[in-house]
C-alpha cells in the first residue's frame, strides 16, 4: 500500500487534535487532544522512516512515546490539583487573570 | 509514490545480520556541564527520599549551588581550552554541538540560574508560620488551597524542597537546548526543561488558585506548541531523510551528494520543507514568547511564584533564542528568502505589540511580562541580521537581559503587604520615599529595560540594532527605536510613580531580605552597570563566540 496514505491520515489526526484543543472546554479532553496530535506525529515519523529506509524516524517515535508518558504524569498532576481546588476542570472557569 | 521507492527495510536487515552493535563514542569532558547538572538533579531526587525533612533545605541548596557553580567552571574550562573558538566540534555522535554560541549561552544560563536559586532559597520575607521559616513555595503541593490538609502541612512546617531538583532538571534541558545538533535532541531538551517549569509554576505559597491556573495554562499551551514543533520535526525528517542538522542543511541548500530514489522524491516536495520549517519555528517562537504566540506569557508570569518567574523569564529566553539561532543559521540558511520576511513581520508585531499593551497594565508582574515580549522582538531583530554580528549581538543582549530580569523580579519579591507580594502598581506609589534603596535599585533595572545609556540595556539594544541595520533590516531598526520609545514611557512612568507620588497610608513595606536575595539583586545591579559602562570586553567575548560549528 502506498505509504503516502498514512501521511494523509497523520495530517488528518493532527488537525482533529488541534481542533479539539481549540474547541473543547474540559482540560482533560484538551489534553487528550494534544496526545492525539503527538500520536499523529508518531505515525508520520514512522511512515517517513519506512519511505526513507532508515531507522531515525522510528527512534524519534520511541522517544516521543516516553515524552508523552512524562507529559501525562505532569499534566494530570496539574489538572487534578486544579480540579480539587475548583471542583471543575473547565478551562473557561480558570480566569482569575485577565487583561 | 511508486512501490519501488519504498525500501524493504526489514528484509534487507534480516539478510545481513549484525554480529555486534558498535558502542557510541561519547566525549564526556565536553559534555561535563550538562552531565554535572543532570547528575546533581538526580542526586537531589535522592536527597528528597533519604535525607530527613529538617536537613533537606540546606542539603538541596548546597547541592544546587555546588552543581551550578561546578558546571559553570566546566564551561569556563572548555572555553579557556579553545572549545568555543578553535576546537569547536560535534560531540555525542552528532547530538550535541560544542561551539562558541553553545558555551556562551550555557555560561549565561548557569550564572542566571545561580542568581535565581538564591531567590528560591529566600526564607525571611514571608512571616514565620508556626515559628518555622517559610519560602515562596507551597507547604504541600497536593493539598487543597485553604483546606484542612494545607493547614496541617503548614503547622507541621513542610516546605517544598523538590523545587531544587526540578530547577536543576530544567537547567539541564536549557543547557542542551541551544547546543542540540539534531532535531531529536532539540525536542527532548525542550520537554526536559518545559515539564519541570510547568510544575514549578503551580507551587506558589500565596495566591495558590492563580498559581495553579497559571500552571494549567502554561502546560496546555506548552504541550500544544510542542506538538506543533514535533510535527515540524516529522515533516523536516520526511523532507531530508535525517534528523541531523548538518544533513538537513545539505539537503536544503542542495549540496547533498548521495541521493537515493526516496530522497529524490521527498526533496522535490517543497511543501514538506516549508510547512515543517514553519511549524518548527512556531514551536520555538512560542518558547521565546513572540507575538502571536505570546498569549501565555502575562498569565504565567503573573501567576507563577515570583522567584520562578524570574528564573523562567531569564533562562528560558536564553535557551530558546539559542536554539532558534542555531536552527536559522545552521539548518535553514538556504531557506532565508522564505523565513526572513516571516520573522520581519513577527519581530515588528512583537516589538510594537509588547510595548503598546504594556502601557495598559496595572500589575507589575504583567507589566514585566509584556516588557519581556517587547524584548523578544528586539532580539529577533538581531536574529534576522543573518551575519556573525547578528549572532554576537544576540548573545550579548541575552546575557544582559537575563540579569536585569532576575534582579527586577527579585526586587518584586521584597515589596509586600499583608496578602504577600503587593504587585498592583497603585501600591508601588511613593515607594521611593519609604525605602529609597529598593526603589533606586528597581529604577536601575527599569532604566536598563528601557535602554538608557550606561546600563547594559543600552549596549545590548545598540549592538542588536547595529547588526540589524548592517544586515539590511534598516526599516526594522526604525520600528525598533519607535517601540523602544513607547516602552521607555511605561518604564519611566513606574519610576515617576515610585519617586514623585505620595505614599499611601496603608501601602506595602519593603521586607529586609536575607543575604541570599541581596546577593541576587547585587549581582543583577553589578552586571547591569558593568555591561553598560564597559561593554567592550563582553562584546568581544560574544564576538569570539559567534561561530557555529556545522
Amino acid at each position: 500500500m502506498n505509504p503516502v496514505n498514512y501521511l494523509y491520515l497523520a495530517a488528518l489526526l493532527f488537525t482533529i487534535g488541534a481542533a479539539g484543543v481549540l474547541i473543547r472546554r474540559n482540560a482533560i479532553v484538551v489534553f487528550m487532544s494534544v496526545e492525539l496530535m503527538l500520536n499523529a506525529c508518531n505515525l508520520s515519523l514512522v511512515t517517513f522512516s519506512r519511505m526513507h529506509g532508515n531507522l531515525d524516524g522510528q527512534i524519534v517515535a520511541f522517544f516521543t512515546m516516553v515524552v508523552a508518558a512524562a507529559e501525562v504524569v505532569v499534566g494530570l498532576a496539574i489538572i487534578v490539583s486544579l480540579f480539587r481546588s475548583r471542583h471543575s476542570a473547565s478551562v473557561d472557569d480558570a480566569s482569575l487573570m485577565k487583561l | 509514490m511508486s512501490a519501488s521507492a519504498v525500501h524493504s527495510l526489514w528484509t534487507t536487515a534480516a539478510q545481513q545480520p549484525v554480529d555486534s552493535i558498535p558502542a557510541p563514542h561519547i566525549e564526556y569532558s565536553q559534555l561535563a556541564p550538562m552531565l554535572i547538572v543532570v547528575g546533581a538533579a538526580v542526586l537531589g531526587v535522592l536527597v528528597e527520599v533519604v535525607v530527613p525533612r529538617k536537613a533537606r533545605y540546606h542539603s538541596q541548596l548546597f547541592l544546587s549551588v555546588t552543581a551550578l557553580a561546578a558546571a559553570f567552571a566546566a564551561v569556563v574550562g572548555l572555553a579557556a581550552t579553545g572549545h568555543g573558538t578553535t576546537k569547536v566540534q560535534i560531540a555525542a555522535m552528532g547530538a550535541i554541538a560544542v561551539d562558541g554560541p553553545a558555551l556562551f549561552l550555557q555560561g549565561t544560563i548557569l550564572l542566571a540560574s545561580l542568581a535565581a536559586v538564591f531567590t528560591f532559597a529566600e526564607r525571611r520575607l514571608d512571616p514565620r508560620a508556626h515559628g518555622k521559616h517559610v519560602d515562596s513555595f507551597v507547604a504541600q503541593a497536593g493539598s487543597v488551597p485553604g483546606g484542612e490538609g494545607e493547614q496541617a502541612a503548614v503547622r507541621a512546617g513542610f516546605t517544598t524542597t523538590e523545587v531544587y531538583p526540578l530547577m536543576l532538571f530544567a537547567v539541564t534541558g536549557m543547557l542542551v537546548f541551544p547546543a542540540a545538533n539534531d532535531l531529536l535532541t532539540l525536542f527532548i531538551a525542550l520537554e526536559v526543561f518545559s515539564l519541570p517549569l510547568y510544575l514549578l509554576c503551580a507551587l506558589a505559597r500565596r495566591k495558590r488558585l492563580m498559581s495553579q491556573e497559571a500552571a494549567v495554562k502554561y502546560f496546555l499551551l506548552g504541550a500544544f506548541s510542542s506538538a506543533f514543533l514535533l510535527f515540524g520535526i516529522a515533516l523536516l525528517y520526511g523532507y531530508a531523510g535525517s534528523v541531523s542538522y548538518a544533513r538537513i542543511a545539505e539537503v536544503v541548500d542542495g549540496s547533498v551528494r548521495a541521493i537515493d530514489p526516496a530522497l529524490a522524491q521527498t526533496m522535490g516536495n517543497d511543501a514538506l520543507l516549508l510547512i515543517g520549517g514553519a511549524m518548527l519555528l512556531m514551536g520555538l517562537l512560542f518558547k521565546v514568547g513572540a507575538v502571536p504566540f505570546h498569549m501565555w506569557t502575562p498569565d504565567v508570569y503573573q501567576g507563577a511564584p515570583t522567584p520562578v518567574t524570574g528564573f523562567m523569564a531569564a533562562a528560558t529566553k536564553v535557551a530558546a533564542f539559542g536554539a532558534l539561532l542555531r536552527l536559522l543559521y545552521v539548518v535553514l540558511p538556504g531557506l532565508n528568502w522564505d523565513w526572513r520576511p516571516v520573522l520581519w513581520g513577527v519581530a515588528i508585531v512583537t516589538m510594537l505589540g509588547g510595548a503598546i499593551v504594556a502601557i495598559t497594565q496595572t500589575d507589575i508582574k504583567r507589566l514585566l511580562a509584556y516588557s519581556s515580549i517587547a524584548h523578544a522582538g528586539f532580539i529577533l531583530a538581531g536574529v534576522i541580521a543573518l551575519t556573525p554580528d547578528g549572532i554576537s549581538s544576540v548573545l550579548f543582549y541575552l546575557a544582559a537581559y537575563s540579569f536585569v530580569t532576575i534582579g527586577a523580579f527579585a526586587v518584586v519579591t521584597l515589596v509586600r503587604d499583608a496578602g504577600g507580594e503587593a504587585t498592583h502598581l497603585s501600591k508601588w506609589a511613593g515607594l521611593g520615599r519609604r525605602s529609597p534603596l529598593a526603589a533606586a535599585v528597581f529604577a536601575v533595572f527599569l532604566l536598563a529595560f528601557a535602554g538608557i545609556p550606561l546600563t547594559s540595556g543600552f549596549a545590548g539594544k545598540f549592538a542588536v540594532f547595529k547588526a540589524a541595520a548592517e544586515g539590511g533590516a534598516g526599516a526594522l531598526v526604525v520600528i525598533g527605536v519607535i517601540a523602544s520609545a513607547i516602552a521607555a514611557f511605561f518604564y519611566i512612568r513606574v519610576i515617576v510613580l515610585m519617586f514623585f507620588s505620595e505614599p499611601k497610608p496603608e501601602g506595602p513595606t519593603v521586607a529586609v531580605p536575607s543575604p541570599l536575595t541581596m546577593t541576587t539583586i547585587a549581582v543583577g545591579v553589578a552586571v547591569t552597570l558593568a555591561l553598560g559602562v564597559a561593554p567592550q570586553y563582553f562584546l568581544d567575548l560574544a564576538g569570539q563566540a559567534s561561530g557555529f560549528v556545522r
